[in-house]
């Protein structure tokens, strides 16, 4: 028994799904003060052929975030260092696919008649958008060796302002169901982001697992002198992780101007980049670099927006939530971090010898 | 001459590094007159120089500087726009327009060097309500009348005018509609979901407090009053929020602004619940932006109540009065239309026993909206 619960408590994870768990408790302990029923929170239905309820909320609205995790899990892992160009990217891919579909200057486009260009091109271009903007940092950080979070910081701060000159410093309206699809609509029961964001991780993972990638990144990512010298080429993988990061942003930026149906480059991925590496941090990854664990980002992606969801479902307001998720993060980053997993490591050491003893 | 020209303008560079850091009183107006010094070689230079090219140096033109907080909407858009309409040089005057993109110190350095550009009047719209003292001083000591619009000043009231809307105002109207509305509809009301704008902003204030104040006044239960930071992600997510809270328990919506209310929708249409004219919930919305009045006009939002960015002709009302030697009003409310969906069922609505008129939107009007 005890040695079944050192094997569990041991697992990579463990944590990040504790933590997890830990955050939907708080709503089970607020239902039961509040005289609701204590699995309020976990009622799922279905309303208008779409399921409903806050779980499928923190699903659906952690879509953005868990599809960004990835591509920084594989930043950081590479690298050692963070993306956090991410948010605005998304804002320019926004910004770029709607002026596109809208036609320059054009500020609401209410039916597909009226389109400048077929929306599917316009998504495609804002995708690769995502991805010239990864190549660029990728470039950046791999090939001329500047510092990860200087290089990123260039678009942070650009990417948002050229999305405004784009769109003609106005936010452009694409009112039509075919571009609210990805974001606001459905298919089948399910709605469509938590279905992309699905996509994306079970083709990262397969990529990850199924070819070498996921060896390199991590090689790359402890010693990239010694990688070389076995044969890897280092810069290109730093490089390639980037590309697919922005690629990542790309699409996380569909779903979010997708959500509004248009492209408010103001606020679209707004503090997104740090969400995501807070989702890294979260899923027991090392900001340092190295062995990663792409499936606790996911985790860690979900485990904030559930923070989120259940401030929004307590009815904290709005001006002091920020307060309560900060003290909700530094119990799980603490829980996490290696002295207290040491402290309880020993701790079970000491039971087994005591009960060899007895 | 290029000299002469170059001395000058060292001159006010020296002023400005001096003028902006920490100096006793008679220091800055040394330099300030320094700066004027120097702003008038630099102008007799450039008179010499280029004595054919008049337009900059022309005595007749007013020159207004304009300090935008940034773009960061539609309604800042109309703002600008209209400042850039009125203070053309065909009505004589020339504009130098700073948008400071949210950045206050920004906007505080575009001010300081309005004065050394010795501009004759400063506009400001001034993105925190803090911090102006200073500066506001250093513009009194230049003699330049500060003419503040939209947000406003907390911490100093050394500035000529302030020109904006009535935002308690607003949400009083909101609220005397609501009950006419009610009455007339013969609709109870249940509960009152309301998404605030950011929080602290004189506008999300001003309309909490004059719709806080009318449901006190008729009892109304207000379920709930979240922050959706004036955006439609923030407006949608607070409204997912609100609609698995609340089921059932609410018919009234009111979003502080129309973005919110966009988001507001979706939320409802994802959850199954009409809105609007001939929907279960009454939606109520503030700034009437064109995309807003659309939807006035599709029956989606019941009622719109305006914003008015159009500000600048206020404001040139103002300097001409000065500019003609007049005493003005100190504090200037700019005129608003309350917007309606239905044509026949109210036409003006009683806010302090004052009669308003309410506007049924048209094609023509949404024409004309910003």
């Amino acid at each position: 028994m005890n040695d079944k619960l050192r094997k569990l408590t041991g697992k990579a994870l463990f944590l990040p799904i504790f933590c997890m768990i830990l955050v939907l408790c708080i709503n089970v302990v607020y239902d039961i003060a509040q005289g609701n029923r204590f699995y309020d929170f976990f009622v799922i239905s279905i309303q208008n052929g779409v399921l409903y309820g806050r779980l499928i909320t923190v699903l659906n609205r952690g879509s953005e975030v868990a599809i960004l995790a990835i591509g920084m899990t594989l930043v950081v892992s590479a690298s050692a260092g963070t993306d956090i160009s991410v948010g605005s990217v998304m804002s320019l891919r926004a910004s770029l696919c709607c002026m596109l579909i809208a036609g320059f200057g054009v500020t609401s486009v209410a039916s597909s008649a009226d389109f400048a260009c077929p929306m599917l091109l316009g998504i495609l271009a804002g995708i690769l958008m995502g991805g010239v903007c990864g190549a660029f940092n990728g470039t950046l950080v791999a090939y001329l060796n500047i510092q990860p979070m200087v290089a990123t910081l260039i678009l942070y701060t650009a990417a948002r302002s050229i999305g405004l000159l784009l769109c003609n410093d106005m936010i452009v309206y694409i009112r039509t169901d075919a571009y609210g699809l990805l974001g606001s609509g459905s298919i089948g029961v399910v709605p469509t982001p938590i279905i992309v964001a699905l996509v994306c991780v079970v083709v990262a993972s397969l990529i990850l697992k199924k070819t070498a990638m996921g060896m390199y990144i991590q090689s790359v990512g402890i010693n990239k002198k010694a990688s070389r010298i076995a044969g890897l080429n280092s810069k290109r993988i730093i490089f390639m992780c980037y590309v697919i990061c922005g690629l990542f942003a790309g699409i996380a930026g569909i779903i979010a101007s997708s959500r509004i149906t248009s492209a408010d480059s103001n606020n679209i991925g707004l503090n997104y980049e740090m969400d995501a590496i807070l989702a890294v941090a979260l899923g027991g990854n090392s900001l340092a670099g190295g062995k990663f664990n792409l499936v606790g980002s996911i985790i860690g992606a979900y485990t904030i927006q559930a923070i989120t969801t259940t401030m929004y479902a307590m009815g904290v307001s709005t001006s002091q939530a920020p307060v309560f998720k900060a003290i909700v993060i530094i119990i799980i980053v603490a829980i996490q971090s290696p002295v207290v997993k040491a402290w309880f490591s020993k701790r079970a050491s000491h039971k087994e010898k005591e009960a060899v003893k007895a | 001459m290029l000299a002469l020209a170059m001395v000058a303008s060292l001159a006010a560079c020296s002023s400005s590094s001096s003028s902006s850091s920490d100096t006793t009183a008679a220091e800055t107006e040394a330099a300030t007159t320094a700066a004027e010094d120097g702003s008038e070689e630099a102008t007799e230079a450039a008179d010499e120089t280029e004595a054919a090219d008049s337009t900059a140096s022309d005595g007749e033109l007013i020159t207004v500087g304009f300090a935008q907080v940034g773009h960061e909407s539609d309604w800042r858009t109309a703002s600008t726009q209209s400042c850039q309409d009125v203070f053309c040089e065909e009505n004589g005057y020339e504009l130098v327009f700073v948008d400071c993109d949210q950045d206050s110190a920004a906007q505080l350095d575009a001010v300081r060097n309005f004065i050394e550009q010795d501009v004759d009047y400063i506009i400001i719209d001034p993105i925190v309500s803090t911090g102006w003292d200073t500066v506001l001083t250093e513009c009194e000591e230049a003699g330049i009348p500060v003419i503040v619009i939209d947000r406003t000043i907390d911490d100093s009231d050394n500035y000529t005018a302030w020109v904006g809307s009535d935002f308690t105002a607003e949400g009083y109207a909101a609220g005397e509609w609501l009950n006419a509305y009610a009455e007339a509809k013969g609709i109870e009301i249940s509960g009152i979901l309301v998404i605030e704008g950011t929080t602290g902003s004189s506008t999300q204030l001003g309309r909490t407090e004059g719709f806080e104040e009318i449901a006190e006044n008729y009892g109304w239960t207000i379920l709930d009053s979240q922050d959706g930071d004036f955006t439609e992600a923030g407006g949608q997510e607070v409204m997912e929020s609100y609609c698995q809270s609340y089921s059932g328990q609410f018919n009234v919506v009111v979003c502080q602004n129309d973005n919110e209310a966009f988001g507001a929708m979706t939320a409802m249409d994802a959850a199954g619940i009409s809105y609007g004219v001939d929907g279960d919930v009454i939606l109520i919305s503030f700034d009437a932006c064109t995309a807003g009045l659309e939807y006035v006009q599709a029956g989606s939002i019941n009622a719109d109540f305006e914003c008015n960015p159009l500000a600048a002709p206020f404001v040139a009302e103002i300097i001409e009065a000065l500019e003609a030697g007049e005493e003005v009003e100190s504090t200037v409310y700019m005129t608003e239309h309350w917007y309606v969906a239905e044509e026949d069922v109210l036409t003006t609505i009683t806010v302090n026993g004052e009669e308003q008129e309410l506007t049924y939107v048209t094609d023509e009007i949404i024409e004309e909206q910003y």
